[in-house]
């Protein structure tokens, strides 16, 4: 009967703009760009035989102690948080003409030809009742230490910031000239 | 007709916001693509200590998490230290257990590159902390990552 075919009303679409908006907020407010960063480090495997103890020689440690009251001992002496990276950094660059300073080795380095390594290694002692926020801060002055000596070493020899090297052979050449010696001392028994 | 035209080119033709939808669609899939929601419910307290010299975990897939810290729920568990595993308070015993278990869980390829994450707590301490680390070096699970808030 009808001329014209009965049409199929379209599904009015200016409101979709408006659910997606709403959409999109919710997922702006729930979304959490939780980069994960820390302090890496490697824990050494399980010694095997417990007596056998490393000699190293004095003037190769720095011996860093945290007690349970949060306070350092740095080399004997009382120390601070805030001149801990000084120290630390004075330490691992190597010297060859100090005796008192720890002893260098030359090493042959890819890209970066013979260089002098420092054989010092930083000793890390801390009670059990030492607050995880200051272990961390001494963590964070020590690691401090190590990269801005290899922010130099970078600098000089590939004249790019450490952080900028892409390149893993670069990268690799400035870890070897710079190591980062921490050694954390076996938990004791308490006596 | 030529008149009419001109009548009509005379007034600015409104902006589509047919594609707007569109627009809006595509930021949707961005946020819902990187958004990582959080597999388990914290059940310690969390205020990471601050740190600056900090190195990004890379991949996201190879790290599993150890939580350390003061429970949330005071009134029932008290206020010492515990460790949360998964979704759950755990022994220090439960630990090896537990990176054997992620092991497990990755590629055989991918295993050596695992990386423990240490969530903890700025006020727990070291003495749960060095334990947690000796568990760790039993089992090889050398590579760790003390997680930390980015500070000046």
């Amino acid at each position: 009967m009808a001329r014209k075919k009965k049409k199929v009303p379209e599904i009015n679409a200016s409101s979709m703009a408006d659910i997606s908006f709403l959409l999109l907020i919710f997922f702006l407010v729930t979304t959490t760009m939780d980069t994960d960063s820390g302090i890496t480090r490697r824990l050494p495997p399980p010694i095997e035989n417990p007596d056998m103890d490393v000699k190293v020689k004095e003037r190769n440690i720095l011996n860093v102690m945290i007690n349970k009251y949060d306070k350092l001992m740095v080399n004997g002496k009382p120390g601070d948080v805030s001149t801990l990276k000084d120290i630390t950094k004075e330490f691992i660059t190597p010297r060859p003409n100090d005796e008192k300073a720890p002893e260098v080795e030359t090493k042959e380095i890819e890209l970066i030809g013979s260089f002098m390594t420092n054989k010092g290694v930083v000793s890390l002692k801390n009670d059990r009742g030492t607050s995880y926020m200051m272990y961390i801060a001494v963590q964070n002055e020590l690691a401090k230490a190590f990269n801005e000596l290899r922010e130099e070493v970078a600098m000089r020899y590939f004249q790019q910031h450490y952080a900028d090297i892409t390149d893993k052979d670069k990268l690799d050449a400035v870890n070897k000239a710079v190591p980062v010696r921490i050694s954390e001392a076996e938990p004791e028994e308490i006596k | 007709m030529a008149k009419f035209r001109k009548n009509e080119a005379k007034e600015v033709p409104a902006i589509s916001t047919g594609s707007m939808p569109d627009i809006i669609f595509m930021l949707i899939f961005f946020f819902m693509v990187t958004t990582s929601m959080r597999e388990t419910s914290l059940k310690v307290k969390m205020k990471l200590p601050e740190a600056t010299e900090v190195q990004k975990l890379e991949k996201k897939s190879l790290v599993s998490f150890i939580y350390i810290g003061p429970p949330t729920n005071t009134k029932l568990y008290g206020t010492e230290s515990r460790i949360q595993l998964n979704d759950q308070y755990a022994r220090i015993d439960d630990i090896i257990p537990f990176i054997e278990q992620e092991r497990l869980d990755r590629a055989e390829a991918d295993r050596p590159l695992l990386t423990t994450s240490l969530k903890i707590h700025e006020e727990v301490r070291m003495g749960l902390v060095t334990d947690v680390k000796q568990e760790l070096r039993k089992c090889g699970a050398f590579r760790i990552n003390y997680s930390v808030r980015k500070g000046e």
